[in-house]
């Protein structure tokens, strides 16, 4: 099977250029990076690092986009009880002494170096090339290991039967589950749903690209501004970075 | 009755082995086959194959990230799907539950992915 | 030697006890049905609490299975004639143990369905893969010791074999501990004090189990036990039950002794509820202090004494490793030093945890897989403990 003859460069700029102009935000800064889709038969390649910037000073305490456009995307129930899924959460924060407060999304950190790909017994937790951490439900047990690894709560378990999921990734009980970066929509050139939804709300709060890329907007952004990944002490070199905390 | 030997056994349990499936074949129910049209390999080769090259496929799509493959899960519920419930499953006629109760073969796929087609399939017919 | 019948009243109890307990193992596959047929919702476990009860009869039982062993080791790798008699009663409840507490650990996974997979595809990082070898080890060669225990004309190969389990046993509970002990991101864990904590428990639990198979099996064929050989044992007890209050103080004090481990202390020690209780009531007084009383003060120390001894030290062990387990999942993670935290998915939050019926039975329905197997392995290979009585004399 041969790809659509139309090399990749120039599918980028044809892209490029109509998301430029839908998408600067302001002179110089650029939403996020477009991702031109993989040409089919294509693996995901090291050469790319999926990461987020979330700027928590432009994250509003009293919204919820992401979360709900996270649950809308991947047909999660809406969260009731401890048992139910959250593969993004909004956490609220309140320094100790300040009383400063901080909204913030929290989901998957996406860590070169992740804990819960250690720790699992049958490689169920994996990271793929582009640096995307996923669970192959095929091989995962349901052993929970992961869960009890991993440092920012990330992973949900699936306690109870799915019936005719319509979701982009399928999930099925008794395995674990958590954010994919929306993979489904990475692959095809897209952002993922959360970061999509913050910026139709107006806030653009996170900003998705290339950590490989250095003139990617995200690697010029990190580069100007101070950022922290959160359990910095661990050294698990998440994929995810925090402005303003 | 005196008892078989060993080898009356062996030649009982071969007899059984090669008359059963052969009257068991005629059971075989009419299956649902959707909208059907052209597969995208020879049927004979699927239905003896189906499973590996799923399996194949899925390995590479979930841990390598290749996408656009030929032999998709969701494109055999796609086309296969009934029109009647528009679904693989649900009945002995629906086309993948229908040979998999045939074949005594448990599918745990649909444990997690989706029996129904894809919406765009779905407007499309 | 003079073969050992059972009294009538012995045989009623037995077939009592293998009744009863073929009663809790089918219980326990009830629940293990309903867990995977409804999913983990009807336990009482969730997306902070990921390990619960059953967690805590698995390793319960997965850790004295090795400890068990240490009564054989110290026959065959010792040469102490005392424990050597008790070599092949240690090897079956060793087995026994290991199996339950597999059987318990395999039925709570999400997907006991694919255990196969547990089996077959192994991540080298993985200390829970480690494990898998680790057990299946520990089958083989406590197999192969009782084969050279049993038979005549392997008993060349018992001292070798003995060695192998003595190393083996230790290796394995090592493993055990370091399950915990690799877990970088929880306050409670990421310990190197957990493996020799493990082993140290392993020591104590599991003699406490061989204390009370031996005086079940004794009644059984109404021999009393010699009381030079019953001094010896119980001392060990309480040494070991001393050893395992010293590593947990040392882990303890040490966490107490870090600014940023120290709310998680206070949690635990202090304001932790349930756990607290467990903590100083179910451990430290049941499970630590009342058994050394019934042990040490003159006066007592007597078989029945040290039975209760042995029964509290196995309350203590299931309080201590409920704290352990599930108090160190209930405080929640650090994930912002310096913040209060607050959000719709437990962020900053103690942990809730209620176990549920299923969780009880599945637990218990392991130890009695464990008991079933002890029963029969008494009933098919005699490995009742026959004392010399010189041999009794010489180890005083």
């Amino acid at each position: 099977m041969t790809a659509p003859a139309v090399p990749p460069r120039r599918q980028f700029l044809s892209q490029g250029a109509a998301l430029t102009a839908a998408l600067a935000i302001a002179p110089g800064l650029l939403l996020y990076d477009f991702a031109r889709a993989r040409p089919p038969g294509e693996p995901a390649s090291s050469a790319v690092r999926w990461g987020m910037l979330i700027d928590t000073t432009q994250c509003d305490s009293g919204c919820s986009a992401c979360v709900t456009a996270c649950r809308k995307e991947n047909a999660l129930p809406e969260p009731v009880r401890l048992t139910d899924p959250q593969w993004i959460r909004k956490v609220e924060l309140e320094q100790e002494g300040s009383g400063r407060k901080v909204s913030l999304p929290m989901m998957c950190q996406h860590c070169a170096d992740p804990p819960c790909v250690d720790v699992c017994p049958t490689g169920a937790s994996f990271k793929r090339a582009d640096g995307i951490v996923l669970v192959d439900k095929h091989r995962c047990i349901g052993c929970r290991y992961c869960m009890m690894a991993c440092p920012y709560k990330a992973r949900s378990f699936v306690h109870e039967p799915v019936t005719d999921h319509s979701g982009a990734t399928p999930r099925g009980q008794g395995t674990v589950e958590s954010c994919t970066l929306c993979v489904h929509r990475v692959d095809r050139g897209e952002i993922p749903a959360c970061v999509e939804a913050c910026a139709r709300e107006g806030h653009q709060a996170i900003l998705f690209g290339n950590l490989n890329d250095p003139d990617s907007a995200i690697s010029r952004r990190l580069r100007s501004v101070a950022s922290t990944r959160l359990r910095a002490d661990l050294n698990l070199d998440p994929g995810v970075a925090y402005e303003g905390i | 009755m005196k008892p078989l030997c060993l080898l009356g056994r062996i030649l009982l349990v071969i007899g059984c082995c090669l008359v059963l499936p052969a009257g068991a074949h005629d059971a075989m129910p009419p299956l649902d086959i959707g909208q059907g049209g052209k597969c995208v390999d020879d049927p004979g080769f699927m239905r003896l194959n189906h499973m590996k090259l799923l399996l194949q496929q899925r390995d590479e799509t979930v841990r390598l990230g290749v996408r656009g493959g030929r032999y998709s899960l969701a494109g055999c519920v796609d086309c296969h799907a009934s029109k009647v419930n528009h679904s693989v499953l649900g009945t002995d006629r629906n086309f993948c539950q229908g040979c998999h109760t045939y074949a005594a073969v448990k599918i745990d796929c649909f444990e997690c992915h989706s029996s129904h087609p894809r919406p765009a399939m779905e407007s499309r017919r | 030697m003079t073969a050992v019948t059972a009294t009538r009243s012995g045989e009623r109890a037995y077939y009592g006890w293998f009744l009863f307990c073929a009663l809790l193992a089918l219980v326990g596959l009830w629940a293990a049905h309903q867990m995977e047929s409804q999913g983990h919702v009807i336990t009482g476990m969730n997306n902070q609490i990921v390990w619960g009860l059953p967690h805590v009869f698995a390793i319960f039982m997965i850790v004295s299975a090795s400890g068990v062993l240490n009564v054989a080791s110290v026959g065959s790798v010792f040469g102490r004639a005392v424990y050597k008699a008790r070599a092949p009663l240690a090897g079956l409840l060793s087995l026994a143990l290991l199996a339950g507490g597999l059987t318990v650990l395999m039925l709570d996974l999400g997907r006991p369905d694919r255990v196969i997979v547990a089996a077959t595809v192994y991540n080298a990082t993985s200390v829970f893969a480690w494990n898998v070898l680790l057990y299946t080890g520990l089958f083989v060669s406590v197999g192969f010791y009782l084969w050279t225990l049993m038979d005549r004309t392997m008993a060349a190969w018992t001292q070798p074999a003995g060695l192998l389990v003595f190393v083996w046993r230790f290796v394995l509970t090592t493993g055990t501990g370091l399950i915990f002990a690799f877990l970088v991101a929880r306050q409670a864990y990421a310990s190197a004090v957990l493996p020799p904590m493990f082993i140290a428990m392993s020591l104590a639990w599991g003699l406490a189990i061989f204390l009370l198979a031996q005086s079940a099996l004794l009644r059984w064929k109404a021999m009393a036990l010699h009381p030079g050989i019953h001094r010896r044992l119980k001392n060990l007890l309480g040494i070991f039950v001393f050893t395992v209050l010293y590593l947990v103080l040392a882990y303890h004090l040490t966490n107490a002794y870090f600014a940023r481990q120290m709310p998680f202390e206070r949690f635990v020690l202090r304001d932790g509820g349930v756990i607290t209780a467990l903590f100083w009531g179910g451990y430290g007084v049941l499970g630590t202090v009342l058994p050394l009383l019934l042990i040490f003060l003159p006066g007592l120390g007597t078989p029945r004494s040290v039975g209760a001894a042995a029964l509290l030290v196995i309350l203590g062990a299931f309080s201590l490793l409920y704290v352990f387990i599930v108090g160190g999942q209930s405080y929640p993670l650090q994930i912002f030093p310096g913040y209060v935290a607050h959000s719709t998915f437990g962020d900053g939050a103690v942990g809730e945890y209620v176990p549920s019926l299923p969780e009880w039975a599945l637990g218990v329905g392991g130890v009695a897989v464990a008991c079933l197997m002890t029963l029969v392995g008494v009933r098919v290979f005699n490995f009742l403990p026959r004392d010399v009585p010189e041999q009794a004399v010489e180890s005083n």
